[in-house]
């Protein structure tokens, strides 16, 4: 598999607070990886650094080989590089289709349209008229989504998408993810909660503190190792 | 009565002229939260514009108006590119300096080219045209501009609700971080916008050259009557914008008819008594641009 994001020495913040200390990180094409970490580790930060929301202050992020740190946010997504972020941030004066055309009309080819994502939440579809702010909290997370999806990205950055939502829901939307690997996205997945994010991730990267403490393949790393690495020390 | 009724029509038809002024002050409001404190002096730059143009050619000032509306959409997308953009993200005071410094800009430059003089752009003899309507009179020119800010009113609101840029607007004015996400880049949408609200004002700008005489100093007060049609309307929407012109009109021509001194008072005393009974406007919105 080659290497479709290298993020290398990174550090990034906001104003005087500097939140990602040499962060090292590389996804590979095809694979799903999960960045775990207590609130505040600094994994919101990380995606949003790579999707060119945040002040990147030193290292790098190589895109298919080629630097795209400082690349605003607005030229990342033309790369094929989505952010879902955190909270959904759908804009709430337009409807649910006119969110998805937002993104739709950005016209990066792909097999992701209107009726592509509306046949991965088909309750989408059933609600499309209504404003997305609207929503429940689990529709609007598949709204955002959907939003990711329709500027047809290679890869989907997605973060917090469990935050706030019922476990039914959590699972409903992680069920997509499978779906999403067979259309060729690769997902680097930011979770809160442990057990969701190693279900589905092919490798694990660990934050505490704005640092990489931990990383590899869940089931040779073992869980008591993940547990120590997210919390600091042995429990 | 058909006297009242005259001067409610006649009220009622300047709040067209009224709304044209506000629309482009409510758009820039509506996506950037930034008041342009020169608005009026543009309509009134529109007006020289227009005036100039006419003198010059010959050719009547409807010839001109798409002409005019398109320079002035340059000069606000250049405006914004060029020089407020240099202030986002600067906080409230520096945008409203900026406007504030063009607006002193724009009546100098004003005063030096054409004097203090008040000028109007002849129109070949429409302006003082009327029509009978059973007792009533109506002013061709006056109903003409009615009808033209009527149907501008509603192409905007069309573009505003079915159209990829409307969208990008509305999305934008919610949300300027997360727009990035989709691939919207805020600085260009905020140069279109600017864009379009010099566009209305230059429209606002031709048509008042016509209906009325003006001077250099005139923009402040343009601004006023801006500002009042778009709080009496209620903020964002552009239907409130064209009921707040048309209340203000009718204040303005019930003053008029009591003394011509009364004209301005009515008008602000209008707007205080809406503020005071009804302080979000007549149809606040829904919360999007525009």
């Amino acid at each position: 598999m080659s290497t479709l994001l290298d993020v290398r020495g990174l550090d990034a913040g906001y104003g005087d607070f500097q939140a990602l200390f040499g962060v090292d990180l590389t996804v590979r094409e095809g694979e799903v990886v999960a960045v775990i970490g207590a609130n505040g580790a600094g994994k919101s930060t990380l995606l949003g650094a790579i999707a060119g929301l945040v002040e990147v202050r030193a290292g790098e992020i190589l895109h298919r080989g080629e630097p795209i740190t400082g690349l605003p946010a607005e030229a990342v997504v033309r790369r094929g590089i989505a952010l879902v972020p955190e909270g959904r941030r759908l804009f709430p004066s337009l409807s649910v289709e006119e969110n998805l055309r937002l993104a739709a009309a950005l016209g990066r080819p792909g097999p992701w349209d209107l009726d592509a994502v509306y046949a991965l939440f088909p309750v989408l579809r059933e609600r499309r008229d209504i404003p997305a702010t609207a929503l429940s909290g689990g529709q609007q997370q598949m709204c955002a989504i959907a939003r990711g999806l329709l500027t047809n990205p290679e890869l989907l950055l997605l973060d917090e998408a469990s935050l706030g939502l019922a476990p039914a829901v959590i699972r409903e939307i992680y069920a997509t993810v499978p779906r999403l690997r067979e259309q060729g996205i690769t997902l680097v997945v930011v979770e809160q909660d442990i057990g969701q994010a190693l279900q589905v991730a092919d490798r694990v990267c660990c934050l505490q503190e704005g640092r990489v403490t931990l990383e590899g393949r869940p089931a040779e790393l073992g869980r008591e190792r993940i547990r120590e690495a997210y919390f600091g020390t042995a429990a | 009565m058909s006297e009242f009724l005259q001067i409610l029509l006649s009220g009622v038809l300047l709040g067209g002229l009224l709304a044209l002024y506000a629309t482009g002050l409510s758009l820039v409001f509506g996506v950037m939260r930034i008041v342009n404190l020169a608005h009026g002096d543009l309509i009134v730059l529109a007006a020289y514009l227009i005036l100039l143009l006419v003198e010059a050619t010959g050719a009547g000032p409807g010839w001109w108006l798409l002409p005019v509306a398109v320079l002035m959409f340059a000069l606000g997308w250049l405006y914004q590119r060029f020089v407020l953009e240099r202030t986002l993200g600067l906080g409230l005071m520096p945008p409203l300096v900026v406007g504030f410094g063009l607006s002193i800009v724009l009546q100098n430059a004003l005063l030096e080219l054409f004097s203090a003089d008040t000028r109007r752009v002849p129109a070949g003899g429409i302006e003082t045209a009327s029509l009978a309507l059973g007792p009533l009179t109506v002013g061709v020119y006056p109903l003409l501009v009615f009808l033209a800010a009527v149907v501008l009113l509603v192409s905007l609101e069309l573009v505003f609700a079915r159209t990829d840029f409307g969208r990008r607007l509305r999305a934008t004015a919610d949300d300027p971080v997360t727009v990035r996400l989709v691939g919207v880049s805020p600085r260009s949408v905020y140069a279109l916008a600017m864009g379009l609200s010099f566009a209305v004002c230059g429209v606002a700008g031709v048509l008042m050259g016509v209906w009325t005489n003006f001077a250099p100093s005139d923009g402040p007060i343009r601004l006023l009557w801006a500002f009042e049609a778009v709080i009496i309307g209620g903020l964002g929407s552009l239907w409130g914008t064209l009921v707040g012109g048309m209340v203000l009109g009718v204040a303005i021509s019930v003053g008029g008819w009591i003394d011509p001194g009364l004209q301005m008072l009515f008008g602000h005393l209008a707007f205080v008594a809406v503020l005071a009974v009804r302080p979000q406007g007549l149809f606040p919105a829904r919360g999007g641009a525009a």
